[in-house]
């Protein structure tokens, strides 16, 4: 992509994201180079939030790999997401011992009062994004949601509204 | 400490280091002993409780107190009774806190580390004897268990590779390579009777073997911690509180197949298993337990972590070893076997176990093989060197189960094989949760089946879990009580498989599709009993053509649930009704005479479908209610139905 499109922040973004790459010492000619793609893609997400297009076939050019090639591995994996993310990431874990708790009553007592589905897209504010999330072992505390990292146990419904109104005050 | 270059070096560093353990390791208990170990928990779910904040509190009250000579606070991993998180215990006291808050630190130390005065309120109550106890061996969780896998789990700094060491670390790695061969370690491993653990059960040692005997330059050992079974969470907590096990497992490993390179393939969903296992290494390679010449021996061997993506039929080796070389997921039809050439990582011979099975090799070679094979109820046919030959019956050493679902000791417990699920449910698991009936216990997670109350005293081994339907699988027992419906469950697993499938074969990635949706007819009413023959009929056809163990077992969930609990099935598809009063579209809300008008359920629903007046019974609109159930679950007079 033509870099003098890109905005300041993008610019320092993907320059992250090349002292990383370059940090790996890849080596074009190696048929094992592909090996390293899903830790830069990783990095990648980390870096960006997301996985556009553009920053797929940036990854695909440096690791000299075709953009099919790394487009096959982003959609194959639940962890890498095409689609921009809400500021604040509410997973709510759907694993075995948080649905027999009830972890489904709380998926959609969120979607109901965010108004949004589940991996789709985030709020009009741009605030929250839903996702499930299978498991984060955290199974003494089911049912169980994680919000950017931070795991919360035991929820209901209602403390579940709760825990997102203290982040929607945050801002 | 020193960079350790040969076995002597190691046994300095074991001596050097010994006294850390001094306090947690001993025969006599003292409350009024001055100096204190405080062991925290430091595993994901007792992080997530604010452990770590209760842990700052507690470094800077006894700071306050002028006590940071005499007193340390350990973070360990995780001590298994997730349920009563997050767990403090404290050293030599012998003295065990549970649901410890940020804001009990206060009293821990001005009454427990000062005054030498026991904490009541913080104290577990044994369910049998309703009395506080403070001896955790006292307890009925953990009287019947018996901690190899997680031996140091609870005891240990995961974050200091000298405490490791001071546990006699290491020193298996260092009998492997000055008083074995790497065909004795081979013979050793096959003799113990382990079994992979990830929950195929296929000899470790045979593995080993086929490996061993492969010969080339290039060769690969690798740790499958890609713990994909919702419910499942020993190999986290391993990795999060004993990772140098791995380590030196893997090591171990490598030199009995001659592999030089080790990989630990681990979810990206574990972030802190991720750091403390990096940092592990990381550790190891400073002092020179990995790297080249290890100990002064001509053996190097290291190890980099591979990191997943989130695809549960990357648990399948191949799949995995797919996934390490950066591409899709997908499983490839054996042979060839990993182990063969051509067949594994980079086309190279390669051995994957998994993060359980590792953690029991390094007490395996420290105590013997024949110590290992008598824990457990394993019946082996020996040659006459007293060398294995094949399996009779059961199996030696223990399982680590990860108890969850209606049950009221969740966490994590280990116990020998032969237990009866009796034993795990209602001696260690304390029972039912809410005084609930039990109905089932699912194992095997997503691949597995249930276990209903005849089988109950079923002893749990490999065979004698298949012999009823169902299978050990990596641990995971989801206990299930009147309240949950077995072909929602059913239909729960099958949504799972159906994100899961990778799509390669069509039996599973179309087949599972078309399971879902009858399940999901039947959940919703619109099916007829011609529907579970039809359904029957394709589970088998998949289970016979898929091609990998996710597609072959992904049925199991629903044969199994047919063959024993048929007549909730019948239920749905004629009479409509759900029995155990789940699946929503089948009841509707009602509220009783027994309502006294106090409004409560009118305020507790989120969508304003109750009306009434104050003091008089109020009345659910139909059409607007969603079937939260917020109004039975607030309800003081238990007036709201499900009809």
């Amino acid at each position: 992509m033509c870099e003098c499109k890109l905005s300041e922040g993008a610019k320092a973004k993907f320059a992250e994201l090349d002292a990383f790459i370059d940090g790996l010492g890849i080596n074009a000619k190696d048929d094992r180079r592909r090996g390293y793609l899903i830790q830069v893609l990783h990095k990648a997400q980390d870096i960006f939030g997301y996985l556009p297009r553009e920053v797929q076939k940036h990854v695909a050019d440096k690791l000299v790999l075709t953009e099919a090639q790394v487009s096959g591995v982003v959609s194959f994996y639940n962890y890498f997401t095409t689609d921009p993310k809400g500021k604040y990431c509410v997973n709510v874990c759907l694993g075995t011992a948080c649905y027999v708790k009830g972890s489904e009553k709380v998926l959609s007592e969120i979607e109901r009062v965010l108004g949004v589905k589940a991996d789709t897209v985030p709020t009009a504010d741009g605030l929250f994004s839903i996702s499930a999330l299978r498991c984060v072992g955290a199974c003494g505390l089911a049912p169980v949601m994680v919000v950017n990292g931070k795991v919360y146990g035991k929820v209901t419904p209602a403390k579940a509204v709760e825990i997102i109104n203290e982040y929607k005050a945050k801002g | 400490m020193n960079k350790i270059t040969s076995q002597q070096d190691l046994l300095a560093a074991f001596n050097a280091s010994k006294n850390a353990l001094a306090l947690r390791c001993v025969s006599e208990h003292d409350i009024n002993s001055k100096k204190k170990d405080i062991l925290c928990c430091g595993g994901t779910g007792c992080h997530a409780s604010n452990s770590n904040v209760m842990m700052d509190n507690l470094r800077q009250l006894i700071k306050e107190h002028g006590l940071e000579n005499d007193v340390r606070v350990v973070q360990t991993g995780c001590f298994g009774f997730c349920a009563q998180g997050p767990i403090v215990k404290i050293m030599p006291d012998n003295v065990f806190y549970v649901q410890v808050q940020p804001e009990d630190a206060k009293d821990i130390v001005e009454q427990h580390i000062v005054n030498h005065q026991l904490v009541e309120r913080l104290l577990y109550v044994e369910p049998m004897i309703k009395e506080r106890i403070h001896d955790y061996a006292k307890m009925s969780f953990y009287a019947k268990q018996e901690r190899i896998a997680l031996r140091n789990c609870g005891l240990l700094d995961p974050e200091d590779i000298s405490e490791y060491i001071a546990a006699e670390g290491y020193q298996a790695l260092a009998k492997c390579l000055f008083d074995m061969k790497p065909a004795d370690v081979v013979q050793e491993v096959l003799n113990s009777g382990i079994c992979g653990r990830g929950g195929a059960g296929f000899p470790t040692g045979m593995k080993w073997k086929i490996a061993a005997g492969v010969q080339a330059d290039e060769k690969y050992i690798v740790c499958n911690a890609d713990e994909g079974d919702p419910g499942a969470f020993m190999d986290r907590s391993i990795m999060e509180g004993d990772p140098n096990s791995i380590i030196e497992a893997m090591a171990i490993g490598g030199y009995a197949i001659g592999a030089q390179h080790g990989l630990v393939y681990i979810r990206a969903e574990y972030p802190l298993a991720v750091n403390r296992l990096q940092l592990a290494i990381n550790q190891a390679r400073e002092v020179g337990l990995l790297g080249k010449n290890i100990m002064g021996t001509n053996f190097s061997f290291d190890i980099d972590i591979k990191l997943g993506a989130g695809a549960f039929v990357c648990g399948e080796e191949t799949a995995l070893i797919h996934s390490m070389e950066g591409m899709r997921g997908e499983p490839t039809t054996k042979p060839p076997f990993p182990a063969n050439i051509g067949g594994g990582y980079w086309g190279c011979s390669t051995n994957v176990n998994n993060v359980e099975t590792y953690a029991s090799i390094p007490v395996i070679i420290r105590k013997g093989a024949k110590w290992y094979a008598k824990i457990g109820n394993w019946k082996p046919e020996l040659d006459e060197n007293g060398n294995f030959v094949k399996t009779i019956s059961g199996n030696a050493g223990t399982k680590v189960f990860a108890l969850a679902g209606q049950i009221n000791n969740v966490g994590l417990v280990e116990v020998p094989m032969g237990t009866t699920l009796r034993e795990i449910i209602y001696d260690i698991g304390g029972g039912i949760a809410g005084g609930r009936e039990f109905k089932a216990v699912q194992t095997g997670g997503p691949s597995g089946g249930c276990i209903t109350k005849e089988n109950l005293d079923t002893p749990i081994d490999y065979g004698s879990l298949a012999k009823i339907g169902s299978m050990m699988g990596s641990g995971g027992m989801i206990v299930l009580s009147d309240k949950d419906c077995m072909p929602a469950m059913a239909k729960f697993y099958l949504g799972f498989t159906k994100d899961e499938s990778c799509g390669k074969c069509t039996p599973c990635r179309i087949g599972t599709r078309r399971m879902l949706e009858m399940l999901e007819k039947i959940c919703d009413g619109t099916a007829t009993e011609e529907t579970l023959v039809e359904l029957e009929k394709l589970a088998n056809t998949i289970r016979d053509t898929a091609l990998c163990g996710l597609g072959q077992t992904a049925p199991n969930p629903i044969l199994s649930t047919l063959r024993y609990f048929k007549d909730e099935y019948i239920a749905h598809v004629r009479d409509k009704k759900c029995p155990a009063g789940t699946c929503s579209k089948l009841y509707t809300l009602k509220i009783t005479d027994a309502c006294k008008g106090c409004t409560k359920c009118a305020r507790n629903c989120p969508v304003g479908a109750i009306t009434g007046e104050k003091k008089q019974k109020h009345v659910i609109d139909v059409n607007k209610c969603i079937k939260c159930g917020a109004c039975i679950d607030g309800c003081p007079f238990k007036a709201i139905v499900k009809e």
